[in-house]
């Protein structure tokens, strides 16, 4: 019993990373019908940018304090995309799809070496915050209070990112520009400004998810292109450019993905590619997406 | 968008006559690793003939086509691992068999979408492959992978050998003829496909389904044979490769290859016939020597990428042929 209640918190916690990335995904789809293939790039950049801050301000700082730099580092990966779409991303909203993933696809070869270039190639690690706030017991079993205090975070921005995009003015100027382009720019919507806004926040989403990752995981090279295809995975269920989607293809994945673990380690990452191609088989646009 | 008017066939042939000179000639006057390194660029230049035959010509980006080269290589791994067969001839029947195979189921789940869809639907499955030789260690080997030794290799129904470990030079000269006469012979039928009703049907298609579909084409079938044909044509590239390599991982299964193989069409350009080839080639060159000036080879191949896809999105082949068009049109133009 005991058990199952560690598989569930383990497997909500990866869902909330999931959320972050795929939303973040999402978003910039919906917005701008662009699929960002360096998404990952930026979910690893957040975790590096938080791993290498921690460390260098651990002694200085109460470790309590540490918390901050989850934040600082989803903010840098934002304040990243905001200066990447407008420069790089920009001229190909015109071009085929195809340049669009390629360009796209570009950025994320440069930004994996970027990343290996600055940080080196041994893993970071931000522990002390895991080890900071200790662990608690079910039943018998120790869990760290770090992981249930992120799901509640995963919780939190899910709830916020809702309100932001259903409930304020900037949400409907967002959604009317992801609706028609053109018309919400002949009504005196700035549509450029919106798109780098909605990008950088895509962005700072994925950075977050990565801050929230590694105090519990390292910072390893590589991370950024195994969870993009994991992400696609996930808005290929919930359906491109759903935030619902986002949310219940995450809660999918993470589910399946630790019962497969649980019980049939080989097959863990075949099954989810299986199930992505059987959604798109029976729902081409996923079990939230809209008609195009 | 418009089609670049095509060169006449005599230029074609002046251009392609000396450049076949050379690729026979090569292990002549070049060493044995610039032979094995053209041959590699041979067996990549098959394998981006059979992606552009979906993405030039059909109009479909796929990012999983390191499937079909992987099943290829492991197909002849696994022959002769556990059915010891060690004839080319007989690793080349299984190995197009087992390609097609894979393709044509992959394909009636795959062809069903288009765009975006497409793309990643052709990613999910490859990564079922890649992950399945990952983690089934006992049968695939897991990371190490599978040797295929040149040694034991023979072609012609055991005419021609390779006994003993100084046979290597004498190996990548027979094998660098034979790959290039394979080549000769891929680069005709895809020709033919082409020119062929088949080749303007998938056309047809690619530059407006909807009035395919007002003629009668049945665009699902058209678009599932364009990808089979192009997973057999990839396929056929693994084989070729793996006894060149002497083993093969679960890296060539793995979706970065695929984007490889998307990198040779974009080199090139992929709305030229020859593109893909020059790309292919080109970039094995490119990542060969990039990997040892630095260490951040992805780095260099990003950036280039980059400014291709944003100045340059005719590639190398395409914006040769507008330069030279160009040049023609201010000859003949009045004063």
């Amino acid at each position: 019993m005991e058990i199952v209640a560690l598989q569930v918190l383990n497997s909500l916690f990866y869902a909330a990373v999931l959320f972050l990335i795929a939303a973040g995904l999402s978003l910039i789809f919906g917005v701008m019908g662009i699929v960002n293939m360096a998404h990952g790039s930026f979910y690893a950049l957040g975790a590096y940018v938080t791993a290498w801050s921690v460390a260098k301000a651990a002694g200085v700082m109460p470790p309590g304090a540490l918390f901050v730099f989850l934040l600082l580092g989803a903010l840098a990966v934002a304040v990243i995309g905001v200066v990447i779409e407008p420069t790089l991303i920009r001229p190909f909203y015109k071009r085929p799809e195809e340049y669009q993933l390629l360009v796209t696809y570009g950025l994320l070869l440069s930004l994996e070496d970027v990343i290996h270039l600055i940080w080196g190639g041994t893993p970071l690690t931000a522990s002390t915050l895991v080890d900071y706030l200790g662990l608690f017991r079910i039943g018998g079993l120790p869990y760290p209070v770090y992981n249930v205090m992120m799901i509640g975070v995963g919780v939190a921005a899910a709830i916020g990112l809702w309100a932001f995009v259903y409930r304020t003015r900037f949400g409907v100027l967002l959604r009317a520009t992801a609706q028609d382009r053109r018309m919400a720019s002949a009504l005196g919507i700035d549509v450029g400004r919106i798109y780098v806004q909605a990008f950088g926040l895509g962005c700072f989403m994925a950075g977050l998810a990565g801050a929230i990752v590694v105090p519990s995981q390292a910072a390893v090279l590589g991370m950024g292109v195994e969870v993009l295809v994991i992400s696609f995975v996930v808005v290929v269920i919930g359906g491109l450019g759903s935030l619902e989607g986002a949310l219940v293809g995450a809660l999918i994945v993470s589910a399946l993905r630790t019962i497969t673990i649980h019980f049939w380690e080989e097959f863990e990452l075949a099954a989810l590619y299986l199930i992505a191609a059987i959604v798109l088989l029976i729902r081409p646009t996923g079990l939230f997406g809209k008609k195009t | 968008m418009n089609a670049p008017r095509a060169p006449s066939t005599r230029l074609r042939l002046a251009l392609v006559a000396p450049v076949l000179a050379i690729l026979i000639l090569v292990p002549a006057f070049a060493s044995t690793y610039h032979t094995q390194l053209l041959t590699y660029g041979l067996t990549f230049a098959i394998a981006a003939l059979g992606l552009n035959l979906l993405l030039g010509y059909t109009g479909l980006l796929s990012f999983g086509h390191s499937a079909y080269f992987g099943a290829g290589a492991y197909a002849v791994a696994l022959l002769m691992r556990y059915l010891g067969v060690s004839s080319m001839e007989l690793f080349l029947l299984g190995g197009i068999a087992f390609s097609a195979l894979l393709a044509a189921l992959f394909g009636i789940v795959c062809v069903r979408h288009t765009r975006i869809f497409f793309s990643i639907l052709t990613l999910a499955l490859s990564q079922v492959l890649w992950t399945l030789a990952y983690k089934f260690f006992w049968i695939t080997g897991g990371t190490d992978g599978l040797r295929v030794p040149f040694s034991k290799l023979t072609l012609l129904g055991g005419l021609v050998t390779f006994p003993g470990a100084d046979a290597f030079p004498r190996f990548i000269n027979v094998y660098h003829s034979s790959v290039l006469a394979i080549f000769c012979v891929c680069v005709a039928v895809r020709w033919v496909i082409v020119i062929s009703p088949l080749g303007k049907t998938l056309q047809a298609i690619r530059d407006n389904e909807t009035r395919a579909s007002f003629l009668g084409v049945r665009i699902w079938r058209y678009r599932w044979l364009a990808f089979v044909v192009s997973g057999m044509f990839t396929g056929l590239a693994g084989i070729l490769w793996v006894p060149l390599n002497g083993l093969t991982t679960p890296d060539v299964l793995y979706w970065p290859q695929s984007g490889k193989f998307v990198f040779f069409a974009v080199l090139g350009g992929f709305r030229n016939f020859f593109g893909p080839v020059v790309g292919a080639v080109i970039f094995n060159y490119l990542e060969v020597y990039a990997v040892a000036a630095t260490q951040y080879w992805q780095l260099t191949l990003g950036v280039i990428l980059i400014v291709l896809v944003t100045f340059l999105p005719a590639g190398i082949v395409g914006s040769a042929t507008r330069l030279v068009e160009w040049f023609k049109r201010r000859k003949g133009a009045p004063k």
